[in-house]
């Protein structure tokens, strides 16, 4: 065999590639779904903080704080191992997959939580006082003055962190989810050729190439001439 | 309660499990002060490359960029660290960790500093040549300086995040905290020493959190 039949043996192995396609394609099935659910319930969540944040009770605003740092400063396989082989032993066990999705919706919900009290606070205290002079109640004016213009300027970070942390589902592998990467190593394993995993890496390639682009695209969209 | 507390913060398991966790916490710093260095300096050169107005050179790069940004860091490292061998090349667990971070977080450093570099005015650099400072000390006392203190919130909310992200050594077997936690979790069937681990990794980067997130309300706010 010369070096490149001998790298596309391994690599690109036409034969093995036929065979675990269908798994890499199941596991990419559940990467998305992982993905979304993790992006719905993260940015929820840090909104409803961020919002609980606008209140300005004392005491509360500690707590939130408190929370928000400790998942901006844990590492997230940290946390999904925490909840995956911790909880059995307080009797909550929990599935790879809601391990995963638990974990990392605690972590965009605290950076996200963070970018929204950002824009929250970005908004000049004009705009409250405007709201409130017009007969707004402090939720409406919070809701249909102060929030619109707070997500906008949030949306150029919130882009990119929400990224990185979608692509934190590969983690899940680590606690037996067969989401795209989980069915790479196990494809590699049963066949003994790292072909799968070749598969794999495209498969996120295909995924996130198209993401990562739009996420640049809507960084100069949006961004704020200074 | 008492059954919490027995699982997740027994004093005693936590003090027979120390030395493990010890041992990690070296390496888990050990592995930082290697990565972090690595991302930037790499970074940093892309970053100044992308400055290059022939597209041969500019375009390749973002290509290689995005690429980079765009594969989660574990399937990196694992690929080097599993499927690379098949190919003769073995890296060994350090190694695969090192090229892995490399490539990933230079990708993102890159990005940032690139950033950095655009938000110079022109003027600048211009200034120091007509000057008749030298081109690489136009960049090295003139650019750099200032590109860094423009993006210094990203540099160091991406350093944290390769601190944090050193955790995923942990899949290739390098003992570092995450994966010494789990050595003593598997001896002593009981979760206390993941708990350490984690209550260290905040003690750690607590500090850097908090700073970073003055710094980020300020730069948020000051975008209006």
């Amino acid at each position: 065999m010369t070096g490149w039949e001998a790298f596309a043996f391994n690599f690109l192995n036409p034969r093995i590639a036929a065979e675990y396609a269908p798994a890499i394609i199941a596991g990419l099935g559940v990467t998305i779904l992982l993905a979304v659910l993790i992006i719905a319930s993260g940015l929820v969540l840090g909104l409803a903080l961020a919002v609980l944040r606008a209140f300005a009770i004392r005491p509360l605003n500690w707590a939130i704080i408190f929370v928000v740092d400790v998942f901006r400063a844990l590492p997230p396989l940290v946390i999904i191992v925490l909840i995956y082989f911790g909880l059995p032993a307080a009797g909550l066990s929990m599935s790879g997959f809601w391990a995963t999705w638990l974990a990392l919706t605690l972590v965009l919900m605290a950076f996200s939580e963070e970018i929204f009290w950002a824009g929250i606070s970005a908004v000049p205290q004009g705009q409250w006082e405007a709201g409130r002079a017009m007969g707004l109640h402090f939720l409406p004016t919070l809701r249909l003055i102060v929030l619109p213009q707070a997500v906008r300027i949030a949306i150029p970070p919130l882009v990119n962190r929400t990224i990185a942390i979608t692509k934190g589902t590969a983690l899940g592998s680590v606690v037996a989810v067969s989401e795209i990467l989980g069915a790479a190593q196990s494809g590699m394993a049963f066949s003994g050729n790292p072909t799968p995993l070749t598969l794999g890496a495209l498969a996120y390639i295909v995924l996130f190439i198209p993401v990562v682009m739009a996420g640049r695209w809507i960084e100069t969209r949006f961004a704020w001439r200074r | 309660m008492s059954d919490f507390v027995q699982a997740f913060l027994n004093a005693e398991i936590a003090l027979a499990s120390s030395h493990l966790l010890w041992i990690g916490l070296v390496q888990t710093m050990l592995l930082a002060l290697m990565t972090v260095p690595l991302g930037m300096v790499a970074g940093l050169l892309m970053a100044v490359l992308s400055t290059r107005k022939t597209r041969w050179v500019r375009w390749p790069l973002v290509a290689f960029i995005d690429f980079f940004r765009a594969i989660p860091p574990l399937v990196l490292l694992i690929f080097l660290y599993a499927a690379l061998p098949f190919g003769g090349i073995d890296l060994g667990a350090w190694g695969s960790v090192a090229l892995a971070f490399l490539l990933n977080t230079g990708a993102y450093y890159a990005e940032i500093l690139r950033a950095g570099i655009e938000s110079v005015p022109k003027g600048q650099p211009e200034a120091a040549r007509a000057l008749g400072l030298r081109p690489w000390q136009v960049w090295i006392f003139v650019v750099l300086p200032q590109a860094v203190r423009n993006v210094l919130p990203d540099l160091i909310s991406n350093t944290l995040e390769v601190v944090k992200l050193t955790s995923i050594a942990s899949v290739v077997a390098v003992p570092e905290l995450l994966y010494q936690a789990r050595q003593a979790q598997s001896i002593t069937y009981n979760a206390t020493p993941i708990m350490v681990a984690a209550v260290i990794y905040f003690l750690l980067l607590w500090p850097c959190v908090r700073l970073l997130s003055r710094l980020e309300n300020r730069q948020i706010a000051g975008r209006r």
